[in-house]
């Protein structure tokens, strides 16, 4: 199916946001956003896509040669380092929570506070 | 005089690296003059753009990359005086959190500041901004910014909550943003809003648009706070320090408006109107109209005083989108007019509450009933604050809410003018109870409301001061004066309306970037009309006797105290949907983006 | 309330995952993603800005303003951190001098291992960064890859060095923000220089290393920002670690 790249970019998606809403541990939660994070580049990545097409790196091979796109592989690199140090920050939240509450849990942490 | 543009970003940028660079060597006073400087500067280069801009577009493209062969390669600002308008009042509003927050001793420079800078570069880039993926980074700019902000004083137990539901559906959002640019540059293969206009003027509609148009605009509903992706708002604002808040609450819930108005008017107006332009328009009506009184029954019966100012944001952002969604350039107009002069007045009333939280150290009503007497120039600052968005002729939220009430009648829509009366009375009535409370002492002591200030608040400064330092004090009147001012001239209507008229033309969008003959003309308004008057009037006493009915009830009669009650039970169901879990926000988001996107594709597919 | 979250976010996700397919199956087939602008950009990386790596040219040239956003957002991540890591790291403060000797080791052969791969590993990074213009890699690859160099360390078990990387924070931090500063210098040097913000403005005709402009100089500040950024991140988080192997 020549869809298909792209459902594997939506299934991806919903996993990732079911594992968000139905998470017990916060630590699962971020993994499941980095799962979402993923699902965005997979499809991102699949529509640049071109049939017998090199890299974009023009290293011996004529400017006429047939390339896959480089802008979305330009939005895609940029955006992987800075995704991950976001999710460093969120990293630092949980363990500022585990230190101050001693658990982990969104629902322990919640009737902690009530 | 068009360099400005990147400038306004670039400028704030490397100031906070070079702060960075200097860490350890900087202090306190240095960085907050330099912050101070910073953001002045910034604000002066945004309002010297509006006016270079006047009636019409400025493009500037990066590294000198022009459009080739009806292609655009670069990346854009496209600066129109509603997005310049916007950032200038963005900077305003950063030069008085920055004067305001010089006092507050838990901040560590020079970090604070560098968060600060960067919060507006983004913000301001937004604004300027005519590329969506641009558009993309700045808004993740913002975000993280504002989740570092947020998370700021993180000694606090539920400043890690709110900072931690703050970034996770932010992020949501950033990724239906990111999957939504995915499928724009597939279908029309740019980046750049103008050329999508360009391109789908020619492919017109299909399902890939429609589902792409509704990814975007619920990443800026979630980043906006409309009903049912607003409950990070309330946990977020009630731990963040109050210069922060002030920004929050002041800038970045109209930023995500702004974002969608944009967004639609240049690339997508082309795709959608005119077949899908009304039930565009009844599906943003509704959901703006929802929040509206959602957020002000909410305001209502919350006890801690930010997060009820937090709903009464969330209430002003309901108005904000349904101006907007009008999808007219009286609707615009109105808002722009509305956004500054309730800006103002929102960012005055958060002033007001982090002065209270220095002098006596808690932020709930009943924690701080009656002691607020002696600061008598916050008392009259907050008891205006309450009056004036509750509309009061004729002072700036005056203005916009009557814009906004004529753009709706001319929708034909009549409903909507007592709707927003009630919506409005329901919000300035919970501002001034709340007043009342705590400055004059009036009411009882143990009311109805739930103790949510029983969370750990603290002072967030860890000393209590004696007396207002002038530097929350000025900042304080100078919003103030903001708010009165902006309606006081009515000039101002017929520029908002003069911008507007630029901002929803699609081809002068266009042709600003790709050349082409476009004349653009100045447009203006009508003075508001006697009913205008006699609407917000109304709605002035109907919040005045509001608060009175929740302060009194128990001395008026068995009735009142009946109606006052019911009221509470009433809306416990909907207080116990606002949980504190993060899983629970993001169920409630998926469904609203579900809907959003099942309402879309059978009105607009 | 579980099961309440339970229907609405099933329900929820069902139909955004149903619009979103759909959406999908509109697209155009997999494997003919030309677009004009992917084209008019690749084919204007060699002639006009000698850089053979279109990416790196789209990256740091064509759309310099979309990283500069970008690094500043992984810079105020890693402020964010420090905030966070360093106020818990300032109430638990004396115990340091016993870290070195509590923490486990590693066998000697992963320590041989380690030390031997640090050298070789940073090297590598510093030719991804140099030749960011020229092959795949750039400052965003490089800079991840001393990162990994630093992780090879823990990896080892060497606490000891691991001290002095997280007593050098201040560095790091400086270097993170250089790397900050020194892409938005380059921005306004395109715009002092030639006339406009982010635009190349060095001679790129010079052959070797330095062909593509101001694309090597970018990488290098970009990689000198991420290296700093994630091995403070890297640090941080290992002092945490180090501080709860104490307890």
């Amino acid at each position: 199916m020549s869809v298909y790249p792209y459902l594997i970019a939506v299934w991806l998606f919903g996993v990732g946001l079911w594992g968000v809403i139905n998470s017990r541990n916060y630590l699962h939660l971020i993994m499941c956003l980095m799962v979402v994070q993923a699902s965005t580049y997979v499809l991102l990545l699949s529509i640049g896509y071109v049939n017998h097409g090199t890299a974009p790196i023009y290293q011996g091979i004529s400017t006429k040669a047939l390339v896959v796109d480089p802008i979305v592989q330009a939005l895609t690199l940029t955006d992987v380092v800075v995704e991950a140090t976001v999710v460093a920050l969120l990293l630092g939240l949980v363990v500022q929570a585990s230190k101050r509450f001693g658990s982990i849990d969104p629902d322990a942490i919640v009737r902690m506070r009530d | 005089m068009s360099q400005l543009a990147p400038l306004a970003v670039a400028v704030p940028l490397v100031v906070a690296a070079v702060l960075g660079i200097g860490h350890a060597v900087l202090g306190r006073i240095v960085a907050d003059i330099v912050a101070v400087l910073t953001a002045a500067l910034t604000l002066v280069m945004t309002i010297l753009l509006l006016i270079h801009v006047g009636p019409g577009y400025s493009v500037y493209w990066f590294g000198g990359w022009h459009p080739r062969a009806g292609v655009a390669i670069g990346v854009a600002f496209q600066v129109g005086a509603i997005g310049a308008g916007l950032a200038a009042f963005v900077s305003l509003l950063m030069v008085l959190a920055l004067v305001y927050s010089t006092r507050f001793i838990g901040v560590q420079a020079p970090r604070y500041h560098m968060l600060m800078l960067t919060f507006m570069a983004g913000m301001v880039g937004f604004c300027l901004s005519g590329d969506l993926f641009n558009m993309f980074v700045l808004f993740e700019l913002m975000s993280v910014s504002a989740v570092a902000l947020i998370g700021y004083r993180i000694q606090q137990q539920s400043a890690l909550e709110g900072a931690l539901n703050f970034a996770v559906i932010n992020m949501i959002g950033a990724f239906l943003f990111l999957i939504g640019i995915g499928l724009v540059y597939a279908r029309t293969g740019a980046l750049n809003l103008a050329q999508i206009g360009a391109t789908l003027a020619h492919a017109g509609n299909d399902r890939v648009i429609v589902i792409a148009f509704t990814l975007i605009v619920s990443a800026f509903l979630i980043k906006a706070a409309v009903v049912p992706f607003h409950f990070w708002l309330s946990d977020a604002y009630a731990v963040a320090l109050a210069p922060v808040c002030l920004l929050l609450a002041g800038a970045m819930s109209e930023i995500g408006l702004y974002g969608i108005a944009r967004v639609y008017f240049s690339a997508f107006a082309p795709a959608i109107a005119p077949q899908g332009t009304s039930a565009l328009r009844t599906i943003l009506v509704a959901a703006g109209l929802i929040t509206a009184l959602g957020g002000a029954a909410m305001a209502l019966v919350e006890d801690h005083l930010k997060r009820m100012l937090a709903f009464v944001t969330i209430s002003f952002v309901g108005v904000f989108l349904f101006g907007a969604g009008l999808l007219s350039e009286d609707g615009v107009a109105g808002t722009s007019i509305y956004v500054l002069g309730d800006g103002f007045a929102k960012a005055l009333l958060f002033a007001c509450v982090g002065i209270l939280q220095n002098r006596l150290g808690a932020v709930g009503q009943r924690r701080l009933h009656g002691r607020g007497r002696p600061l008598c120039v916050i008392a009259a600052s907050f008891f205006a604050g309450g009056l004036l968005i509750s509309a009061l002729p004729p002072f700036g939220p005056f203005l916009g809410k009557s814009m906004i009430d004529d753009a709706a009648l001319k929708q034909g829509l009549d409903f909507v003018p007592p709707l927003l009366m009630i919506i409005s009375a329901l919000s300035g009535a919970a501002v001034l109870r709340a007043g009342a409370r705590v400055f004059l002492g009036w009411g009882e002591s143990h009311d109805e409301e739930r103790d949510s200030a029983d969370e750990e608040t603290s002072a967030e400064t860890e000393q209590l001061y004696d007396h207002t330092p002038a530097v929350m004090l000025i900042p304080t009147i100078a919003l103030l004066a903001g708010a009165i001012g902006v309606g006081a001239w009515y000039g101002m209507a017929d520029l908002a309306t003069t911008a507007a008229h630029t901002f929803v033309d699609v081809s002068a969008y266009r042709a600003a970037v790709f050349g082409g003959a476009r004349q653009l003309g100045a447009a203006s308004s009508a003075a508001p009309a006697w009913f205008d008057y006699v609407y917000c009037a109304g709605a002035v006493v109907l919040a005045v006797l509001i608060a009175a009915l929740g302060l009194f009830s128990r001395r008026i009669g068995a009735a009142a105290e009946r109606l006052v009650r019911a009221a509470h039970v009433g809306m416990e169901p909907i207080r116990r949907l606002h949980t504190g879990r993060v899983g629970d926000y993001a169920a409630a988001l998926a469904l609203g983006v579900g809907i959003l996107a099942a309402l879309m594709t059978l009105t607009l597919g | 309330m579980r099961r309440g979250r339970l229907i609405v976010g099933g329900l929820g996700v069902l139909l955004v995952v149903a619009a979103f397919a759909w959406a999908c199956t509109g697209l155009h087939a997999f494997g003919h993603g030309t677009t004009r602008y992917g084209e008019m950009v690749a084919r204007a990386t060699v002639p006009q800005r000698a850089a053979t790596n279109a990416v790196a040219a789209v990256t740091f040239d064509f759309r310099g303003v979309d990283t500069l956003g970008e690094e500043f957002i992984l810079f105020i991540a890693v402020i964010g951190v420090s905030i966070l890591l360093r106020s818990l790291r300032s109430e638990t403060s004396e115990e340091e001098t016993h870290i070195a000797a509590a923490g486990p080791r590693g066998s000697e052969f992963s320590r041989w291992l380690a030390a031997g791969l640090v050298g070789p590993v940073a090297v590598l990074a510093a030719y991804i960064v140099a030749h960011g213009a020229l092959t795949p890699g750039g400052g965003f690859q490089g800079g991840a890859i001393l990162m990994a160099a630093v992780a090879a360390i823990f990896v080892g078990g060497e606490y000891v060095v691991l001290l002095t990387i997280r007593t050098s924070a201040t560095w790091l931090d400086i270097a993170d923000a250089l790397g900050a500063a020194g892409l938005v210098v380059l921005g306004f040097g395109g715009l002092i220089a030639a006339g406009t913000f982010f635009q190349n403005f060095i001679d790129k005709r010079t052959s070797g290393l330095l062909t593509g402009g101001i694309i090597p100089l970018a990488n290098i500040a970009v990689g000198l920002e991420v290296a700093g950024a994630l091995l403070t991140v890297v640090a941080e988080l290992l002092d945490q670690r180090l501080l709860s192997t104490r307890t």
